[in-house]
């Protein structure tokens, strides 16, 4: 059951997910840059397509600048998310949370009762601790890219 | 990109596009002339009785011919025609490669000369950024996004939802 995200502060628990081409991505992976987590509940869902073709060009240069590393994540199978990412034409590289299914999610705070992930964003602060988080309402409402702008300032406030 | 933190989307002001009859409710309009959604909200808006403030809001990575689109109706604007253009570029979607905007800006009778080095001008580019940096900072994310007071109508609109709280026809 879905708890709301980890709350700033928390350490990012150790988990696996899998990237597109297979391998593992792991905490490990979060250690030495901030990044974002793009928790979206199904691959091909209309409102998906929006939400990550805007980030994508709002936020691909604006991070990259500032060596955030941005991540969708679904429970969909790789096939699946990048056969969706290509679809979209964008280059945000996708993480699976295939195997066993939402474990990550839930670990997270982030996985809906029926069955996928909420519609989250999470940004992890270089030493894995989670730095800001947010879940929309209802899966069917897409945060704004201002949101994950505000969720960098108040990094940026703290530290 | 420059930092769009949150900010309330900016009330309709003369500096927007209008049209709509006098005194009726303004609405906000969120749009992208590649977005087939879009077209379909600019048919339903033709006659209703809400006065439209129109906004661009291409997203380049879905629609890779928006924002060209976009450029081409703003340069009809500085000859007075955008909204003639707005019409032509809605009315067939499938044609919005540069010699359809041409083809287009012909069509209007506009100075060819003139239309040609406005849209690619600075400040074109930077009005369209304006209205799309706008979107950003209150939280827009797809296209048509349609305010009216309020509500907030967003991508697939339900006609009969629309209909009932505006007036726009519902087909």
């Amino acid at each position: 059951m879905s708890h709301g995200p980890l709350a700033p502060g928390t350490p990012v628990p150790e988990f696996t997910l899998k990237r597109e081409d297979g391998s593992d991505f792991t905490r490990a992976d979060l250690l030495g840059h901030a990044t974002l987590l793009v928790f979206y509940p199904f691959a091909f869902s209309p409102v998906c397509t929006d939400q990550l073709g805007l980030y994508e060009d709002v936020l691909g240069d604006y991070l990259a600048k500032r060596s955030v590393s941005m991540y969708g994540v679904s429970c969909d199978a790789s096939w699946s998310q990048s056969a969706f990412r290509e679809k979209l034409g964008v280059s945000i590289p996708q993480l699976s949370d295939f195997e066993p299914k939402g474990e990550v999610c839930r670990a997270f705070g982030v996985y809906h009762p029926g069955g996928f992930p909420q519609r989250a964003l999470v940004i992890v602060d270089p030493d894995a601790v989670v730095g800001w988080s947010y879940q929309a309402p209802s899966p069917r409402d897409l945060p704004g890219a201002n949101l994950i702008f505000d969720g960098l300032d108040t990094l940026a406030t703290r530290t | 990109m420059n930092e769009l933190t949150s900010a309330p989307l900016p009330d309709p002001s003369p500096e927007d596009h209008l049209r709509g009859p006098a005194g009726a409710p303004v609405a906000v309009l969120y749009s992208d002339f590649e977005c087939p959604y879009c077209g379909a909200l600019a048919a339903k808006l033709r006659g209703a009785r809400l006065r439209v403030a129109f906004r661009h809001f291409p997203v380049r990575s879905s629609h890779p011919r928006a924002w060209a689109a976009a450029c081409a109706a703003e340069a009809a604007g500085r000859q007075d025609r955008f909204w003639e253009m707005h019409d032509l570029l809605f009315a067939d979607q499938g044609r919005l490669e540069d010699p359809h905007l041409w083809s287009r800006a012909e069509e209007l009778g506009l100075d060819l000369e003139r239309f040609d080095a406005d849209r690619r001008s600075e400040a074109i580019q930077q009005r369209i950024r304006r209205d799309f940096e706008s979107g950003v900072r209150g939280g827009i994310v797809t296209t048509p996004t349609l305010i009216v007071g309020e509500a907030r109508y967003a991508g697939r609109i339900d006609a009969e939802e629309l209909h009932e709280h505006t007036g726009v026809p519902a087909p």
